[in-house]
């Protein structure tokens, strides 16, 4: 009797699934994203991360929307329809009549209006409101120079007009409307939980929030899981085949790996060189391997005694192998750099650097070294991701090939990002992701005193081209100036680019409708899942 | 006369007559084979670790090849070679050094102090007992990782001076010595927490013995606090003390490793155990040997301090004689 | 018995405190700011961010302010998460506490019967067999069992995971990989404390006496051989709460032990202070606890 009681409990146990496999979420479309580490925060105009924007973008959509596989094309989204002047200094917008709100409220644009006061207002001190820097007095407001918003370049002539007048020329507005500090936020919400100015209120509660994208916020547990429905009051919910969303914040790469191939995931974050090679031999049919808008390079500190001199930069950057580290270390089909931008179709990136090491050798001779009279440098590293192997690498060419002595400092990430500002470092690694798909995402960062710079590098002949273009209304002509600017930027090295971003992940084949894109921003309306056979 | 005051006198003659007991002791672990075997591995590790690598048969554990990554052993490499394309038996002999050193010291350390510490509170009782402890509490509630990147923050700006100092004193030492600074951190950090339970451990030790008979005797006799703590009280400790202290060592151990799981441990390029199991369970599902021989050697260096450990606990009990 | 409770609750609200203040202070030394990022920030903005924060004051202010929120109950907002920090550690506790009181049970449920069996069977092919079994948690990191334990155990058999917290199932993997540790402590200790109480004469008087082995054992040997190991367990379990960032990490756990590393090296002070306060009162308790049972164990002991 107490052997049936226990093998009935032992069946009953083996038979307890807990949680369904991916094909049951499959069957009732819910997609199961790996997405990183907990977010921010989900307030459009307080985030900085791009796994914010992953949540973000099913929840809010902007004027305009991403084509889901193609390049360079914007689809409507709360604007209906858009135009610009002929130097596009100036664009007017058309909102859709029929856009609301997830609670039937009707999205107007005074939402806009407000959207935009809110992110630039200066006491609510939004760290990305530099994305709307493009507008017209938007900077002067946001630093305080003027109480006045009327000031600044938008203006709503009817509730669903909106016009928007730029500083400067800018032909890729919409690729800017698409990113999440554009986005439109409910001033109704908002004002129910504080003023405009107010943060950390409860507004985006799954409780209190309100949206306009395709997917409304249902459940946020912190560190487990934030589970996002199919909204009723999208204007284009039939587009929409999704049901819901869950975004799970899985840190570890191995752990979101291991979830994959258990069956819990649908799509990872990312994936670690040695299981891209791993799953490249055996699991082709789930990996994906896309470019990825970004550069990772490494800086020198200009001002530093021992690298001001151009030679001893130029041969620290032709000594790096980058086809052997993509080769060897990153193995995810990533694209040595031989220019800080990302080459595209109309953009030509100059062909500055490339892995020579007897040129190398010989610029470091003319430098004054050789012999006993050694190049000794440190090397600012820190604990993320494949930065150890990297420093550790770039360590070992230098020693080959310049017989130079680098010494790794591996820092944590507070320090190091801390150090490297304070301009306390000789070389620094370092990287880059672009915001929107336009050149001077990876430009405007070498102007004299940009937060981002951090090389100590100024040359104002630079800023001046930059600023040409900025004016420049013809869209190739002005790429030819950013191309120069770019030239001679490269020319005085004050970085080592290394290698292109690819982003590598895992997905599974039930998955529909997502595509490759350059800023991995797939917009989800447009998703599906279907259960296939050959899985 | 009964037993039992008969084997407090021959204690304290023994102790007396210092030199005895140690031969007794040794005698005794001599029989233990299992100790004694283990005593034979630590050896052999500790030569293979800090001795072999003098010899030009071991590779520099730092010299990449990223043409020959992950090879399977071959004559060249006896081991095989790791995700860079360095010598595995090379980063696993050096990285030993360091992975010992750390254990080691880091175990000395807080075991004096802790062991002194906590006899101090539990002999003495009462309010100082009570203020001794809460310090220990507080001391255990700091956050380790502020700590340990304090220090190392600490050492690191005065490195360059610190380096320099020891250098001029031990010149043509400077490889060795900048390995060595930069543990620094990693040891007072982990020696600073480590000695906290030592501490808690003697204490309760220290409340549990001071009221046996034989502690009793001797404040009847008239000896002093710091006579009976050290010749009465500390040498009975030995036993459970010695057992702590032999986890203490792969605790240690441990915590470098897990603190290189963080970042935070040894600094690059160097090797340790702790960075070889880390990165090795990256590779565990593509390339287990580079999980799997760390992981080895570690597990039998931990095994063999520990059962050394009990058969120094055994030798140095004078009851056991009994047996 | 009673005063002494009171007594040492009242010190244990005095240690908190220190170990609070000294926290404020240490974290506040460390290089960098929470606002601090990839993607730099315009200067006023993170001036009008560290005001928010009252960062730009001096620490004695920062101190005053700060505990004038917690005596109104309130732990401060995170820098870095934007949510109240009593909700963060609300959301995270439940899961620790039941990976701590799983993880430690395994652990005593482990480690106490392979120690006192090992020191019974002193020197015997069952001691060495059991203590190695019972050193697998100290002899191989938990981020190396952790995984194989997900990889190759979880993949197995239906109803284990590889990650998540859905389900009382999922508690299993990550209580087992945490509680071996402590297990293996406990084995060692309590073998050693056993051993040593099993030298003594007393025992030697009940076996003289004829009383049966195994009474001998459990109302004689154990109840002092185990007071070592009690004197573990206490701190241990508070450690096991709040240590287990690799575990809640490679089994995606929503507990604590994560947030005190991310908000050391996120620079988020108000939550790293929070979760010290959490532990530094568990730590009191804890210890009050181990204290406690000591003194029923062996009524000699009185500190």
């Amino acid at each position: 009797m107490v052997y049936l009681l226990l093998t009935a409990c032992g069946l009953a146990l083996v038979s307890c699934k807990g949680d369904p496999p991916i094909d049951t979420y499959t069957e009732k479309k819910i997609l199961v994203l790996g997405n990183s580490t907990e977010p921010q925060g989900l307030d459009p105009q307080i985030v900085t991360g791009v796994i914010e924007s992953n949540i973000i973008r099913a929840l809010f959509e902007g004027l305009c929307v991403e084509h889901p596989s193609k390049q360079g094309i914007h689809l409507p989204g709360a604007a209906a329809s858009w135009q610009a002047n002929d130097d596009f200094t100036e664009w007017t917008f058309q909102l859709r009549k029929d856009g609301k709100w997830s609670d039937g409220t009707p999205l107007t644009a005074e939402d806009f209006l407000f959207s935009y006061q809110r992110i630039l207002h200066p006491d609510f001190g939004a760290e990305y409101a530099g994305m709307l820097y493009y507008i017209q007095g938007a900077e002067r407001y946001n630093k305080r120079k003027t109480e006045d918003f009327s000031s600044v370049g938008v203006s709503a002539p009817d509730p669903y007009t909106l016009k928007i007048k730029l500083k400067a020329s800018i032909p890729f507005l919409p690729d800017l409307t698409k990113h999440y500090t554009w986005y439109p936020v409910p001033k109704h919400i908002i004002l129910k939980h504080g003023s405009i100015d107010q943060r950390n209120t409860p507004w985006t509660e799954p409780e209190n929030i309100v949206s306009n994208g395709p997917f409304i916020l249902k459940q946020w547990r912190l560190n487990d899981y934030i589970h996002a429905e199919k909204n009723a009051n999208y204007w284009d919910k039939d587009t929409v085949k999704l049901k819901g969303i869950r975004f799970l914040p899985v840190s570890n790469q191995y752990t979101e790996a291991r979830m994959f191939f258990n069956e819990q995931l649908h799509a990872t974050y990312g994936l670690a060189p040695e299981m891209i090679e791993h799953a490249s031999n055996h699991y082709k049919k789930y990996l994906r391997q896309e470019t990825y808008l970004g550069t990772n390079f490494i800086r020198f500190n200009v001002t530093d005694p021992t690298l001001k001199e151009l030679k001893v930069r130029q041969a620290l950057a032709l000594s790096i192998d980058s086809e052997a580290i993509i080769t060897h270390i990153l193995k995810g089909g990533q694209k040595p750099a031989y220019g800080m931008v990302p080459p595209t179709e109309d953009y030509h990136t100059p062909n500055a650097v490339s892995f020579d090491p007897i040129r190398a050798k010989q610029l470091l001779q003319e430098a004054g070294y050789g012999g006993s009279k050694k190049l000794r440098v440190t090397l600012l590293s820190t604990d993320r991701e494949v930065s150890k192997r990297l420093s550790e690498a770039y360590q070992d060419m230098w020693k080959k090939h310049l017989d130079a002595e680098v010494s790794i400092e591996q820092r944590e990430w507070k320090t190091y990002l801390s150090r490297m500002s304070e301009l306390d470092y000789q070389l620094a690694l370092g990287g880059w992701i672009g915001d929107y798909p336009d050149p001077t995402t990876f430009l405007d960062m070498w102007k004299t005193g940009d937060g981002n710079n951090r090389t100590g590098w100024s040359n104002k002949q630079y800023e001046a081209l930059l600023a040409t273009a900025e004016q420049t209304k013809d869209p190739d002509a002005r790429l030819r100036i950013l191309e120069q600017a770019e030239a001679l930027f490269l020319s005085e090295m004050p970085i080592i680019p290394v290698y292109w971003y690819t982003t590598n992940y895992l997905l599974h084949t039930s998955v529909k409708g997502w595509h490759p894109l350059l800023l991995n921003n797939h917009p989800y309306k447009f998703v599906d899942l279907e259960l296939s056979d050959a899985n | 006369m009964p037993p039992s005051i008969m084997s407090n006198q021959t204690q304290s003659q023994d102790l007396s007559k210092g030199q005895s007991l140690w031969s007794d002791a040794w005698a005794r672990l001599k029989k233990n084979k299992m100790a004694m075997a283990s005593l034979v591995v630590l050896f052999v590790i500790g030569v293979l670790c800090f001795i072999l690598p003098a010899f030009s048969i071991i590779a520099d554990p730092n010299n990449q090849n990223l043409n020959n990554t992950f090879l399977n052993p071959n004559k060249n490499n006896w081991l095989g070679t790791d995700q860079s394309g360095r010598d595995l038996l090379a980063r696993l002999l050096y990285g030993g050094q360091i992975s010992l050193l750390v254990g080691i010291i880091a175990t000395t350390v807080s075991v004096i102090i802790g062991l002194i510490y906590g006899s101090i509170a539990g002999y003495a009782g009462g309010k100082t007992d009570s203020l001794m402890m809460r310090i220990v509490d507080i001391l255990y509630g700091l956050p380790f990782l502020v700590l340990v990147i304090l220090f190392s923050l600490l050492i690191s700006e005065h490195a360059k001076e610190l380096t320099d100092q020891l250098v001029s004193l031990w010149p043509g030492q400077e490889v060795f010595i900048k390995k060595f600074i930069n543990l620094v951190p990693l040891f007072i950090a982990i020696g600073a927490l480590g000695w906290l339970t030592m501490a808690r451990v003697a204490r309760a030790q220290v409340l549990s013995l001071k009221k046996q008979e034989f502690v009793e005797a001797a404040v009847s006799l008239g000896l002093s606090h710091r006579q009976i703590l050290m010749r009465h009280i500390m040498p009975n400790m030995l036993g459970p003390i010695i057992v702590y202290a032999t986890l203490t060592v792969p605790g240690f151990v441990l915590t470098e490793a897990t603190l290189s799981f963080l970042g935070l441990g040894v600094e690059s390029p160097n090797s340790s155990w702790g960075i070889l199991l880390s990165e090795g369970a990256n590779y565990m599902e593509t390339h287990p040997r580079l999980l799997i021989i760390p992981s080895i050697t570690f597990s039998l260096t931990l095994l063999a301090l520990n059962f050394l450990g009990d058969g120094l606990r055994d030798a140095l009990d004078p009851k056991a004689a009994k047996d | 018995m009673l005063r002494t409770i009171v007594s040492r609750l009242l010190q244990g609200i005095v240690v908190v405190f220190c170990l609070l203040l000294i926290t404020f202070v240490l974290v506040r030394l460390m290089p960098g700011d929470p606002f601090s990022g990839e993607k730099a920030h315009s200067a006023h903005i993170i001036e009008k961010n560290k005001e928010r924060f009252h960062l730009d004051k001096s620490y004695p202010e920062q101190f005053s302010v700060y505990l004038g929120l917690l005596i109104q109950g309130d732990m401060g907002d995170s820098p870095v998460k934007e949510q109240p920090v009593a909700k963060i550690i609300e959301h995270s506790f439940p899961a620790s506490l039941i990976l701590g009181i799983a993880g430690i049970t395994i652990a005593i449920l482990i480690g106490i019967p392979a120690g006192i069996l090992s020191a019974l069977k002193k020197n015997s092919y069952i001691d060495y067999g059991t203590m190695i079994i019972a050193m697998a948690g100290i002899s191989i990191p938990s981020f190396v069992i952790a995984p194989l334990l997900a990889g190759h155990i979880a993949t197995r058999v239906p109803f284990l995971k590889v990650a998540g917290w859905g389900d009382p199932f999922d508690w299993i993997l990550p209580a087992l990989t945490l509680g071996l540790g402590t297990a293996a402590y406990l084995a060692r200790i309590t073998r050693g404390g056993m051993l040593e109480v099993l030298n003594q004469d007393f025992i030697r008087t009940a076996h003289a006496k004829g009383v049966h082995p195994a009474i001998v054992v459990t109302k004689h040997a154990i109840r002092g051989g185990i007071i070592p190991a009690v004197a573990y367990i206490g701190p241990a379990f508070a450690a096991l709460i709040t240590g287990s960032f690799i575990i809640e990490t490679i089994f995606q756990v929503p507990g604590m032990g994560q947030h005190f590393v991310n908000a050391t090296k996120d620079r988020d002070y108000f939550l790293l202070q929070g979760v010290v306060i959490l532990f530094g009162s568990l730590i009191v308790f804890a210890n009050l606890a181990a204290d406690i049972v000591l003194v029923m164990l062996n009524p000699r002991i009185r500190a």
